[in-house]
């Protein structure tokens, strides 16, 4: 019996002109972290709420710790812990008055709501900023908090909508810190990401949505072989990159890929490959700036499953110019 | 369904929190009514004839008071607008708590705002020489009804508040609303001067037949052009409460059932 369980759901927005979900299953076996990835409008946050009991689906089943999530949800929320986006906390109150109203809110009664409040806030690093508003708080701080106020009661489902969307580094270490720390204790969580690293870090099985509908599914490692095998990359100086190119062609047996100043391609026979290439490049008297075997990343997965590159993992000049075509 | 009460007092502390952590938010809520009775009470009080012992502002009174929890309408609405905006609703929706709690919890919040408002306006009215002249009963009986007529109101606002889910626009819609409702009345004129057509508009608002109803309540007597004769404009007391009644009958499940089905 797998915890969570999405079977062919289907949601429309604006009278079916959009369809934000096209018949997506998935589910999440005990104990395991599934990693819902996907660029932005893929249906991610949809199928959240969906499993969250804030939406009902147009048709289409769903089941969290065996409880039908549309005939019953009252029970469902029951068993679940959820975090969105964005903090939904009330930013002019406390964290503390956050915590503890919310846990008068899941009936734990006033001593008891007050000792989880202390006890979360310990655990996550904000007893100092407790007893300040909320709005005065970081964005990982703000994370934190709303992440704690879904474990009130230890939920049995996590669902984490992009914890870490709009954080900086700093703040997104500490976020999957703070994660990586909870799968440890045995919850159950999907978790949505559009960083293909954060699905890579903290998942065990990652689905990749795209238009409202699973594309791929499977550990990293395996949607990583499903894109091929290794990459050769050298960046090289602008002079000799036509060489370069003409070396990687010959001893990868297959076309080259060109960005800025990095040659790649595919190549099957990894370090022998890097190998022939680096006595051509001696032999040519080029000097690398930069070599490596690559294991494809996330990206390539994205890339060659959906035919386009996952939103906010572009590089920066490539974004930059895909904004100002519009 | 059991909780609904213990539940719904958390989501109201909640705003008496809110009150607590930014007192800015009590003031001006406050402020702005003791202006509208100062400038009431001196900008028209002085060209607004009235035979009434005791002058305008003992007119005016009854008026403002109807106005301020008049209003009530619109900050409901921006509240829990703000509240789906920050997503704070979707949190709440994903908790085991009973269904109609967050709203019920928050009309008592505005309730208990409303309390404090009226009580300020009052004082600033007894400060610029309304004096009621009927009994203390009277008077009690006369803000019980402004409370409720509040408390009725703000189910609108609720309604409103999960239909437009905007808070600045909800913000335009309340005031859109309660402007036009608050002065196409008897509150700070008479209907006389108006169209007759608008008189009776004016006369049928409940905003009249409430402030008609405290004038009655605070020693006035009523005054009712085109409808004079009528039963509401003999009834006050009486339409005002059928009004309220009216309007929670049809606003509070229709709020509670909305709000169960939202989704933002």
């Amino acid at each position: 019996m797998k915890t969570v369980s999405a079977e062919e759901l289907v949601k429309t927005y604006n009278k079916g002109e959009v369809r934000a979900l096209d018949g997506l299953s998935l589910d999440v076996a005990e104990g395991t972290v599934l990693g819902v990835l996907g660029p932005n409008g893929a249906g991610k946050t949809t199928t959240v709420r969906i499993l969250a009991t804030l939406l009902k689906p147009d048709s289409g089943s769903a089941h969290v710790a065996g409880i039908d999530v549309i005939k019953h949800p009252d029970k469902v929320r029951e068993v679940i812990g959820l975090s969105g986006q964005y903090a939904a906390v009330d930013e002019t109150l406390t964290g503390w008055d956050n915590l503890v109203m919310f846990g008068r809110l899941y009936h734990l009664g006033r001593q008891k709501s007050i000792d989880r409040a202390n006890e979360l806030l310990e655990r996550f690093s904000l007893t100092e900023s407790a007893r300040r508003p909320i709005k005065t708080y970081s964005g990982g701080m703000r994370r934190r908090l709303d992440l704690a106020a879904s474990l009130i009661v230890q939920p049995k489902v996590l669902f984490l909508d992009e914890p870490t969307t709009g954080l900086d580094p700093r703040g997104r270490m500490e976020m999957w810190g703070v994660i990586e720390e909870l799968v440890t204790g045995g919850v159950t969580l999907l978790l949505t990401t559009q960083y293909l690293e954060e699905a890579d870090q903290l998942a065990d099985e990652i689905a990749v949505i795209d238009h409202g509908t699973v594309i791929a599914r499977g550990t990293s490692d395996v949607l990583k072989k499903q894109v091929g095998g290794e990459r050769l990359e050298i960046t090289a100086e602008n002079q000799d990159l036509t060489k370069v190119q003409e070396i990687i062609a010959q001893v990868s047996g297959s076309a080259t890929h060109l960005d800025g100043r990095t040659v790649s391609a595919p190549v099957t026979s990894g370090s022998s490959a890097l190998i022939q290439a680096l006595r051509a490049l001696d032999e040519a008297s080029i000097h690398p700036l930069d070599i490596a075997l690559k294991r494809p990343s996330l990206d390539d997965v994205f890339l060659s499953l959906t035919g386009h590159v996952a939103e906010e993992t572009v590089v920066e000049p490539v974004k930059k110019k895909r904004g100002e075509r519009k | 369904m059991k909780h609904v009460l213990s539940d719904s007092l958390v989501i109201t502390k909640r705003q008496v929190l809110q009150l607590a952590r930014i007192p800015e938010l009590l003031i001006f809520s406050t402020i702005q009514p003791v202006m509208f009775v100062l400038l009431f009470r001196y900008v028209f009080g002085g060209s607004i004839a009235t035979d009434q012992p005791g002058g305008y502002v003992q007119l005016l009174m009854p008026g403002i008071f109807v106005q301020t929890v008049a209003f009530t309408l619109a900050s409901t609405a921006a509240g829990l607008a703000q509240d789906m905006e920050k997503g704070l609703i979707d949190r709440f929706r994903s908790l085991p708590i009973s269904r109609g709690a967050v709203v019920i919890g928050r009309t008592f919040g505005d309730a208990l705002l409303n309390i404090l408002v009226l009580v300020v306006m009052a004082a600033a009215g007894f400060a610029v020489g309304w004096r009621p002249s009927s009994g203390f009963l009277s008077v009690s009986l006369g803000f019980l009804f402004l409370f409720a007529f509040g408390y009725a109101l703000s189910w609108i606002g609720i309604y409103v508040g999960l239909v437009v889910r905007d808070a600045r626009v909800v913000q335009n819609v309340g005031f859109l609303v309660t402007f036009p409702m608050t002065f196409l009345s008897n509150a700070f004129a008479p209907t006389t001067g108006m169209p007759r057509a608008l008189q009776y508009v004016a006369e049928w608002n409940p905003v009249s037949s409430m402030v008609a109803a405290c004038r009655q309540l605070f020693g006035l007597e009523n005054e009712f052009g085109a409808t004079a004769s009528s039963w509401p404009s003999q009834h006050p007391l009486e339409t005002s409460l059928l009004y309220m009644i009216l309007l929670m009958a049809i606003f509070i499940p229709l709020s509670v059932k909305k709000y169960a089905n939202t989704s933002s």
